[in-house]
């Protein structure tokens, strides 16, 4: 509880800190022991040299997961031009053959700003709400937002950028995410309109997308650039509601990523890869409290560390089905 | 704590000035604070678009919400959109100045002429902003026609119309109830041979909306006008079917009372 608790304050910006001794497990205790000798440790470096020789970045996830958000967003469109209902509307609410779908934040918005609870659209909240409380509710950003895509080929650019040193990541506060949240909470509220639909990338490249409606795509090209020269992955770290809203909704998921600590060397190039690091604190050496410990709420589940790890000290786990080894 | 993990990348040149911690910090918290107004901001400007709706409204779907709520409620997924089988309904872009992803209809393009019967744009809604509570087209009020030109007129000037009401390249369809029941047909394959223009009257999806009265006493005075009556629910049929160029009859749109709810 203690944990999940710190996860969520992780979640809404604050840093994590390392654990004081009175928090890790005994066994985590005995390994972190065990792994500080200076026999594993020389062990641990020489596998690491060993391992830079085919050093390569894996795309297991991040080929599924492309192919999710495209599939997904596909069925949008071809729903509305060749008429075959599958996936009608946009992301913000949508008909899943025949079964109402209305995104959490979107339907928030909508209700703050109306200030009536929309008893028809409660419906699809309940269905996409058990949805992510299962597979975790930031499963959303990288497996389905098309905004997350674009984004991450912005990423690419911008580190590419970065190698070659002409431009410098502007990392912001994460707790201006936070922040932004309740600002659009407001802003809905006291004008009486879903502000934050406006400006949302994620509305706009979906309704795009279906009915070619391409003038606001402008805002989001402007948010790539900012994203490519000034500031990696602006809009997901520091600033999109959404992104909040589902990590809230699927905060204790069954579904979730785990650090095997036994399997870690410490390397931290998931850390490099992640999108929200913040959640990978307990792969640097010191900062685990379990042998085993699930990845918190702000994780989007989207595998990046997977195809980064090298040792496979992280991976998939449904909680109460995966065996234990 | 040392963190076993690569340092052979060649180190950045000595002269880089190096940031104290909390110098750093504080830049991170000023340019936190500077984005997130930038943010606010442009969502703000976000808002006039809406007032621009306020100033020119335009056509919403039948079943539409008083025009402020109907901001409010308004989802922007295009449900909507996609069941109008006359595809009358569109989405706003950032320009059409009716609030980004809310649906709209532009009537003289393509009004909503009820071929689908059961107002499936209500039915497709999730949010209310279409209200359930209309059952029929009769209950529609997306506004009222109103004779604007009432020079343009030809029944007034007391001329027939012969061709097509839009000519041959208008795109628009329209239910003809007795060629096709079901499917509604495109304007420009209709052809006309009226000796009055009646054409307002004629397609008028609501049965006693709109009639061509008298516009003299005199018995020999063959000019009639168009009278919109209570029965108008405003669906821009009569606006779409006037064949002058600049129509005649137009619709006023219908947003309601700010700060009245409908429903």
């Amino acid at each position: 509880m203690a944990s999940l608790v710190q996860s969520i304050a992780q979640m809404l910006g604050k840093a994590p800190t390392k654990p004081a001794p009175e928090e890790v497990s005994p066994a985590a205790r005995d390994l972190l022991a065990f792994k500080k000798t200076p026999a594993e440790r020389a062990r641990r470096k020489a596998a690491i040299m060993a391992e830079r020789e085919h050093d390569a970045m894996g795309w297991k996830w991040r080929g599924r997961r492309w192919a999710s958000i495209i599939v997904i967003n596909l069925l949008f469109v071809i729903s509305f031009q060749l008429d075959v209902q599958l996936v009608e509307g946009a992301l913000t609410a949508s008909r899943v053959l025949g079964f109402h779908f209305a995104d959490l934040n979107s339907s928030l918005q909508v209700m703050l700003a109306h200030r009536e609870i929309l008893v028809n659209l409660l419906i699809g909240v309940g269905t996409v709400l058990v949805l992510y409380m299962l597979v975790g509710g930031r499963s959303f950003c990288s497996w389905v937002c098309p905004y997350h895509l674009v984004s991450e080929w912005a990423e690419m650019a911008h580190l590419k950028l970065v190698e070659k040193g002409w431009v410098k990541d502007h990392a912001m506060h994460r707790s201006l995410r936070t922040v932004m949240f309740v600002v659009f909470a407001l802003l809905a509220l006291a004008t009486g309109f879903t502000v934050f639909e406006t400006i949302s990338p994620v509305g706009i490249l979906s309704r795009a997308m279906t009915y070619g409606t391409s003038l606001a795509l402008a805002w989001v090209g402007v948010l790539l650039l900012v994203e490519v020269f000034y500031s990696r992955r602006f809009w997901c770290r520091y600033v999109c509601p959404i992104g909040l809203t589902y990590g809230m909704a699927g905060a204790v998921a069954p579904v979730r990523i785990v650090h095997v600590a036994e399997n870690c060397f410490h390397e931290g190039k998931c850390r490099q890869v992640c999108l929200v690091p913040h959640v990978l604190d307990m792969t640097k050496l010191g900062y685990g409290t379990q042998v085993l410990t699930p990845v918190g709420p702000d994780c989007t589940r989207c595998g990046m560390c997977l195809d980064a790890c090298p040792t496979g000290a992280l991976r998939f786990d449904i909680q109460g089905l995966t065996k234990r080894a | 704590m040392t963190i076993d993990g690569r340092n052979d990348k060649p180190a950045r040149p000595a002269a880089e000035k190096r940031l104290t911690k909390g110098g750093e910090e504080r830049r991170q918290i000023l340019r936190s604070v500077v984005a997130g107004s930038a943010i606010t901001c442009l969502a703000l400007a976000g808002l006039l678009p809406q007032m621009a709706a306020r100033a020119n409204p335009r056509l919403r779907p039948p079943g539409a919400i008083f025009e402020e709520d109907f901001l409010a409620a308004c989802i922007k997924c295009g449900q909507c959109v996609q069941v109008c089988p006359v595809e009358a309904i569109k989405l706003a872009d950032a320009t059409d100045g009716v609030g980004i992803g809310t649906p709209f209809i532009n009537a003289r393009d393509q009004a909503c002429d009820f071929s689908c019967d059961a107002t499936q744009c209500v039915l497709a809604c999730p949010t209310e902003a279409l209200t359930h509570k209309l059952t029929r087209k009769e209950e529609v009020t997306m506004g009222k026609a109103r004779l604007a030109a009432p020079d343009k007129c030809l029944a007034r000037a007391g001329k027939g119309f012969k061709g097509k009401a839009r000519g041959a390249d208008h795109g628009a369809m329209l239910r003809y109830e007795d060629i096709d029941r079901w499917t509604p047909l495109p304007i420009a394959e209709h052809d006309y041979d009226l000796s009055l223009c009646d054409l307002c009257v004629r397609e008028c999806p609501i049965p006693g909306a709109i009639a061509l009265e008298p516009l003299s006493a005199e018995a020999g005075d063959t000019r009639r006008t168009p009278v919109v009556k209570a029965g108008c629910v405003g669906c821009g049929v009569c606006e779409m079917m006037c064949p002058t160029d600049q129509p005649a009859i137009v619709i006023d749109v219908e947003t309601g009372p700010r700060g009245v709810r409908r429903v």
